[in-house]
């Protein structure tokens, strides 16, 4: 079972407004959960989360920005575990 | 320990307004920036550089201190003076107004040395990249060789003073990374700790080249095992095997033995193969009566 994370816990710690996580969650690049009325960020996403938000405050980029970096940045990953692949096999 | 200009990192002029410094940071930053950078030691390092600037060059007090005492900070004992002189001047008031100390356990990542000596432990500020709720990631390497690998093992690692208890998990491959979850950083106010990441460097062995799960040899061959057949004792990874060379081998054959090569990584009982190629060795230092013998033979060969 994943623990859950208060997001107002976040909005306080971070200093970000609310409408930034709930416009993260609408693009679909992070996962909330509701139970009895409050909204919880699991465990599990609060790195995504934090990083997401360290964009935001540090770069001053906006949502559709993370969200094109974000696609970028996997595949990003994708290329490297790739190249690992093939250079092993050069090696 | 060298001085630093920090004015030079970010590429702005010593008349540089607040504004101007700003933006050549988030300028740099966004290109640096760990998290646009992954995997990237050479932009993290930049990163902290541009950290480190800005923390002086956007704080009008540090920069102040840094534009008047930079240069000369290398006349150590004068500058303890002056420091001396301005706590007794200002008894009661700090020297700087960090308020790092909440941030402990976020060393590994800290400012220079020059960067130290002039400000402080207690020098950097609170904001930024410090604000960090999950705690902090902690990458390591391992270094093994293939044969550490060739089954699993367990072994327990010093990561930052703590002792971990790991399995490697048989099969792994050079270059790979797995997780740890939990044993990174503490988090701060309640947050979660960060993980551990530890990624394996795995040498190159002398003997066998490795390609995913398969493994490739040299065996050398004398002429007449590989022109009549006959018998060659191959070197695996677990021992040593006795295998059948058919008569008329040719140079560079390759023969496969099933099962002979790496554990399948997380796969029970699944291996790769071992690919031998045979290095056939002509024979040096005939005697006449083989030299005669050889004649014959190419002789035998024309007709």
């Amino acid at each position: 079972m994943t623990n859950l994370i208060a997001t107002t816990e976040i909005c306080t710690w971070h200093e970000v407004e609310y409408t930034f996580i709930s416009s993260l969650s609408d693009a679909g690049l992070l996962e909330l959960r509701v139970v009895n009325e409050t909204t919880y960020i699991p465990e599990s996403e609060l790195q995504k989360l934090e990083k997401m938000i360290r964009m935001h405050t540090e770069l001053e980029i906006n949502v559709p920005g993370i969200e094109a970096i974000t696609h970028l940045l996997e595949r990003i990953e994708q290329l490297q575990e790739e190249m690992r692949v093939l250079r092993n096999r050069v090696r | 320990m060298a001085f630093i200009d920090y004015y030079q990192v970010l590429g702005v002029p010593k008349t540089a307004t607040e504004k101007e410094v700003k933006d050549a940071y988030r300028k740099l930053a966004r290109k640096h920036h760990p998290d646009l950078n992954p995997n990237d030691a050479e932009a993290n390092k930049k990163f902290q550089q541009l950290n480190e600037a800005n923390e002086v060059l956007s704080d009008p007090e540090k920069r102040k201190k840094y534009d008047k005492y930079g240069e000369n900070w290398q006349h150590g004992e004068e500058y303890e003076k002056y420091q001396q002189q301005q706590r007794t001047q200002h008894q009661g008031e700090p020297f700087t107004g960090g308020h790092a100390s909440s941030f402990e356990g976020f060393g590994s990542d800290d400012f220079s040395d020059f960067f130290q000596s002039m400000f402080g432990q207690s020098g950097r500020s609170a904001g930024g990249r410090q604000a960090k709720f999950r705690g902090q990631d902690f990458n390591a390497e391992l270094h093994l060789n293939l044969r550490d690998v060739a089954e699993s093992r367990k072994q327990t690692l010093t990561v930052n003073g703590k002792n971990i208890r790991l399995t490697i998990p048989a099969g792994v491959e050079n270059g790979q990374t797995i997780k740890i979850a939990g044993h990174g950083g503490p988090g701060v106010n309640g947050g979660p700790g960060g993980d551990l990441y530890i990624t394996f460097v795995i040498a190159d062995d002398p003997h066998f080249r490795r390609n995913g799960s398969d493994l490739y040899a040299e065996t050398r061959l004398n002429l007449y095992t590989a022109v009549l057949g006959g018998e060659v004792t191959i070197n695996t990874l677990n021992g040593k095997v006795k295998i059948k060379v058919k008569p008329e081998t040719q140079n560079g054959t390759k023969v496969k033995l099933k099962g002979k090569g790496m554990p399948v990584y997380k796969r029970e009982n699944e291996f790769g193969d071992l690919y031998v190629t045979y290095d056939i060795q002509l024979p040096t230092n005939l005697t006449d009566k083989q030299k005669k013998l050889f004649e014959e033979l190419a002789g035998g060969g024309e007709r």
